[in-house]
């Protein structure tokens, strides 16, 4: 029954042509991007693009290998590989080296492994043996601990490796759990707290504490019912500001998290009076009045209670570069007028030495990456710029052009064109998945599917909105595209046992 | 609730968010010109800043070698647009064909990196080049500095710099194609204390060719540090002088400080003028250089080895002495039938050997020492012996190189057991096989920087420091550890005394063979040498130290096909050691002077 030809009749073609199709577009574009004059042919394997044909080499291998097992071999092992890996999460810590801060990489000779690379897979597996089990229902306590458990536990481990960018992949699966009957709200508190996460990482806790507060009174308006849980999930947002700069800690953020606190407290209290007898509307225009003169507070903490370089950071992406040469232009002139006293003088000084110091970090910093990444990017424009043609990569000044960038190297040098086409891959992948984890008879190939779909496409909105401009740099690879054996095993291995469980939906009985 | 609905849900948050970013893709792409600019305007040039080399003295603060700026436009090809060929072509000052030439030898080393288009512009057309280019997109101008030498000597010394060639690119990480590097002498020697650490320049470019500032406002940035400053031991007056005698001579001069092993002069003639093997000229110069049949290019004094000749009896007579074949009083008769030698009354001690330099008198001790039946077989007993002496005359830096700073100096060959047995086969050669070793000729070999520091090992008496160039490392207060280290050479000090008496004999009594080396109220020593030459006239040759109880200076000269040691090498010494002792040449010695300037020796080829 299992013979070859069943095997492959079944398989979902589409899916696999649109895998090639990433995979293919990936090395074609590391070659352009670390493309090495003394090294051009494509298949040297001293340089990186010669490496990655070896790893798609081999990641075909293994894609070949999974659709030759037995898909009951996925159903009954979840469990045991997930273990495997948690310990294997927790022995990097102990053994692993660390490489750009984080501690995620094993090192056996010259070969490095990425374990939580391979967390994912093994996540997805556990998360869809729990789920699939007969007496399991999303509406009970006791099965949303359980989820969040198996969920939470892998990115907790990443987390203290110091990887922020795999941690938060982990949310994506707060799609599986909504597709699985999760309340549509805890969906939208998961849409928020991605954007929140997102927006403190851009601009600081300010920007979460505003979000939060105006979260609140849209959640409010919406559905008065829901007002407790709603101020507990306002307040979780706070706290998780707190522990996200918990180890940046400085009396600001203490600050803000000690007044927003107070803030939400007093909210509490009013509201939870004036729910009995009076109406929405009162307490409504209580809460605005109440969120302006906390905005003119922090306004003015901004201003006066904030460091040159800390109000830097919050403001990297507002374009406030021209408006710092401008003031340093300024103050030089003020400095330099005839008539002023030595002090005088000397504050000027400072204050210019303050201003520079703000534009370096600018420039250093995150801001610097971005503006270079949509510099290439959109200099590429409608056609690009032609194979091997780009100046932005070619003069290096593009930031891990192979890895986490590797798309500004697509923008540059194929223009609008070659970003509109990897888009519309990216989106028929996706789509593909959910229509095929929706035909699974399985419950445990449906939330595999979703789990499969739901990281793919995180990556894809991190990675993508980083080097657009719309969301903050976080290092987290381009889905069969980046550079590097690990990131890309560990999704073909993903995509695969879904593949292959697809393959044999129709010998699932119901 | 049917959950299944909820896929419309998902899979609308998947499109939203795809829409969202091809939405922001056509803005940034399509609609907005700004990052076109910006990439435009975008270009990163990395400026070498070339530090200046090292500047180098010689012992009394002479400046022997400094740096001028020179000019170099460089070309990154794919920065390049359309290009007005013609008006850059007059503009540069070069044929079109050139142009070509040149454009396509950097695009074939790199379109994305800086290489060299035309080397060291001259000031008046840098000014001109400098205006204009503008026009030239991918063209700018590096300075870089190029080595001048004011006192037109020294040449062989100094060295020269020269672009660094691939093999250094490659395994050594620091140099970049189209660095400049020394290739010899002390250039060479003391390469990583003068070249300094480059540094680099990081700017930004727009597409007219103009600077928009610096790249991360100069952060990434690294300064250029300049090359060490270094002294040297040389004494620049002395070289010079010595330079001047040796004219129109084939030959060399070394002197050397003996209580510290500096060495004061260096002269290998004939030479060039080290202005010459500088920047563009060098493609002119290198050649004619190279093809001059006196080869100016090789340096005699460290590289060309010689018989020692007659000056090597100090060696044998030490040796002997040690050996206790002989005492300071043994005499032996002249038998000239044993070998040739020149009419005088047979030497009673060791002194009066040395002073008449008495051929049959070495031969017979020679054979003493080789001899010393320690075997029953004459040939296992001349093998024993010659062992212990090639170990013996080893000790005084020959048949070794002598690990001074300065590159390519030779070893000479002082022959041993080996070496004959080679030769002959082993069991199969005795002393008179190898006899010709006892008046310095035959098989052994040595270079002048060697004689000079035997000079100096008599006039101290039994040891010598590694003779050497450094005197001064700018910003240290030491010179390498090697140069300050007594190397002694295993004869007692007491047997130096015969020695250096008969030297001063040499020089100083009617009957020495050097009497054209004496220096009013100077005490010279001297000992003279004629190496046997096949090819022609012998080579005259001379070691001296002088003053004998307070030796300053030792020397060693040589001058080719010139013949008898005493006629030619010794008053140049003589003059060589005077100008440096007392800072001039007293009126006595000009006519002397005269005779040696005047001397051309050049061609003196066959023999008498
Ligand atoms: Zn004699």
């Amino acid at each position: 029954m299992r013979d070859y030809k069943s095997i492959f009749s079944n398989i979902d073609w589409t899916i696999i042509l649109l895998y090639l199709s990433l995979v293919f577009i990936g090395w074609i574009n590391i070659y352009a991007a670390v493309y090495n004059e003394d090294h051009h042919s494509i298949f040297d394997i001293t340089q990186r693009y010669g490496k990655q044909l070896m790893w798609i080499g081999l990641a075909l291998l293994i894609a070949f290998a999974i659709l030759l097992m037995d898909s009951q071999f996925f159903t009954a092992f979840a469990i045991p590989i997930y273990g495997l890996v948690l310990l294997s999460l927790l022995g990097v810590l102990v053994f692993g080296v660390k490489i750009n801060g984080a501690t995620s990489w094993f090192q056996f000779g010259s070969i490095k492994i990425q374990p939580s690379e391979f967390a994912k897979f093994a996540t997805s597996l556990a998360l869809a043996k729990y789920l699939s089990a007969i007496d399991i229902n999303m509406k009970d306590i006791k099965t949303k601990v359980m989820a969040a458990i198996i969920i939470g536990l892998p990115a907790v481990f990443i987390l203290l490796q110091n990887d922020t960018g795999s941690t938060l992949v982990y949310a994506a699966f707060i799609f599986v759990l909504y597709r699985e009957g999760l309340s549509g709200n805890i969906l939208l508190f998961g849409i928020l707290a991605i954007i929140v996460f997102v927006l403190t990482l851009i601009f600081g806790p300010i920007a979460i504490i505003l979000t939060a507060t105006f979260t609140y009174i849209v959640i409010y308006t919406i559905s008065k019912y829901h007002l407790k849980t709603m101020l507990i999930a306002t307040s979780i947002f706070s706290i998780l500001v707190y522990l996200l700069f918990h180890y940046k800690l400085n009396e600001t953020i203490i600050y803000y998290g000690i007044g927003g606190s107070l803030f939400f407290l007093i909210a509490y209290l009013i509201t939870k009076k004036e729910m009995k007898d009076k109406g929405v509307h009162y307490m409504s225009v209580l809460i605005f009045v109440l969120t302006c003169s906390f905005i003119f507070s922090i306004d003015f903490a901004f201003n006066k209670v904030l460091k040159e370089h800390q109000r830097t950071r919050i403001t990297v992406l507002l374009g406030e570069e021209d408006k710092l040469i401008e003031q340093i232009e300024d103050l030089k002139v003020k400095r330099d007028t005839e008539g002023i006293s030595k002090e005088e003088k000397q504050e000027y000084r400072d204050n210019i030495g303050e201003k520079r110091y703000s534009l370096r970090e600018l420039r250093q910093g995150n801001g610097w990456n971005i503006k270079q990444s949509l510099i290439a990017i959109g200099s590429g424009g409608f056609t690009g710029k032609g194979f091997l043609e780009g100046t932005q990569t070619k003069f290096n000044f593009v930031p891990e052009q192979s890895t986490d960038f590797i798309f500004c190297t697509i923008g540059e040098e194929w223009g609008f064109i070659g970003t509109f086409v990897l888009m519309l891959i990216y989106i028929a992948l996706f789509l593909r998945l959910l229509f095929l984890a929706e035909r699974q008879r399985s419950i445990f190939s449906r939330v595999y599917g979703y789990a499969v779909a739901s990281i793919l496409f995180f990556h894809f909105l991190i990675n993508i909105g980083m080097t657009i401009g719309l969301a903050p740099v976080i290092g987290i690879p381009l889905p069969f595209i980046s550079y590097g054996g690990s990131s890309l095993w560990s999704f073909t291995i993903l995509l695969f046992i879904f593949i292959k469980l697809d393959s044999e939906r129709l010998l699932v009985l119901r | 609730m049917n959950l299944s609905n909820r896929k419309f849900i998902v899979g609308l948050i998947f499109l939203v968010v795809g829409i969202l970013f091809i939405a922001r893709l056509f803005t940034i792409q399509v609609l907005n010109d700004k990052y076109k600019l910006d990439s435009d305007s975008n270009v990163l040039r990395e400026i070498t800043q070339y530090p200046a080399r090292g500047l180098i003295y010689d012992r009394k603060g002479e400046l022997l070698v400094y740096n001028e700026a020179a000019y170099d436009l460089m070309l990154i090809p794919k920065q390049v647009k359309a290009v007005d060929t013609t008006a850059l072509c007059s503009l540069l000052g070069i044929e079109i064909e050139e142009f070509r030439e040149k454009f396509s030898k950097a695009k074939k080393y790199s379109r994305y990196k800086a290489s060299t288009f035309l080397k060291e512009i001259s000031s008046i057309s840098y000014a001109n080049i400098q205006e204009q280019l503008f026009r030239y997109p991918g063209f700018f101008v590096q300075t870089r500095t190029l080595r001048k030498y004011p006192r037109n000597s020294a040449a062989h010394i100094l060295g020269y710099i020269g672009e660094v060639n691939q093999k250094t690119v490659e395994e050594n990480s620091y140099y970049k194609s189209g660095d400049y590097i020394g290739k010899s002498g002390l250039e060479y020697s003391y390469e990583d204390l003068l070249r300094g650490t480059r540094g680099v320049k990081r700017v930004l470019v727009d597409v007219h060719n103009r600077e928009k500032g610096s790249y991360l406002d100069g952060d990434s940035d690294t300064m250029a540090v300049t090359g060490t400053i270094i002294r040297t031991t040389l004494d620049i007056v002395l070289q010079e002088y010595g330079e001047l005698l040796m004219q129109n001579k084939k030959g060399s001069i070394v002197a050397i400080e003996p209580k510290t092993g500096e060495i004061l002069a260096l002269v290998s003639a004939p030479s060039y003028d080290p202005n010459m093997l500088v920047g563009r000229a060098v493609k002119k110069n290198y050649p004619i250089l190279s093809k001059d049949t006196l080869n100016p290019l090789f340096n005699r004094a460290t590289m060309a080895a010689y018989p020692p000749g007659s000056t090597f009896k100090t060696i044998q007579a030490l040796i002997g002495m040690q050996d206790g074949v002989i005492t300071e009083n043994s005499g032996f008769t002249c038998i000239r039938s044993m070998v040739g030698c020149h009419p005088h009354p047979s030497a009673r001690d060791v002194s009066e050997s040395i002073k008449m330099s008495c051929n049959p008198y070495y031969t017979q001790l020679f054979k003493r020492i080789i001899q010393q039946g320690k075997a029953k077989s004459i040939y296992k007993d001349s093998e024993i012996g010659l062992g212990i002496w090639a170990k013996q005359v080893q000790k005084f830096g020959l048949g070794q190189t002598l690990t001074t700073d300065f590159p390519g100096v030779k070893s000479g060959v002082i022959p041993g057991v080996n070496f004959y047995n080679r030769w002959y086969g082993e069991g199969r050669w005795a002393f008179s096989t190898i006899r010709s070793l006892d008046i310095g000729q035959g098989e052994i070999l040595v270079v002048p920087l060697q004689m000079a520091n035997l000079a100096a090992i008599m006039s101290n008496r039994g040891y010598y420091y590694t003779p050497h160039f450094i005197k001064h490392i700018d910003k240290t207060d030491q010179i390498p550890e090697k140069f300050t280290v007594k190397n002694f050479v295993g004869i007692d000090k007491q047997y130096f005394t015969p020695i250096v008496n008969g030297m001063e004999r040499v020089v100083n009594e009617s009957g020495g063979t050097a009497r054209r080396a004496r220096l009013k109220n100077i005490v010279v020593c001297g000992k003279t040498g004629t190496a046997q030459n096949p090819h022609g006239e012998d080579h005259s040759i001379f070691i001296a130290s002088a003053p004998k109880d307070d030796p300053k200076i030792a020397i060693a000269v040589y001058v080719e096909n010139a013949g008898f040691g005493g006629t030619w090498a010794a008053p140049i010494a003589s003059l060589m050691m005077e100008q440096y002792l007392t800072d001039s040449i007293s009126t006595k010695n000009i006519r002397k002077e005269k005779r040696i300037l005047e001397a051309n020796l050049l061609n003196v080829k066959a023999k008498k």
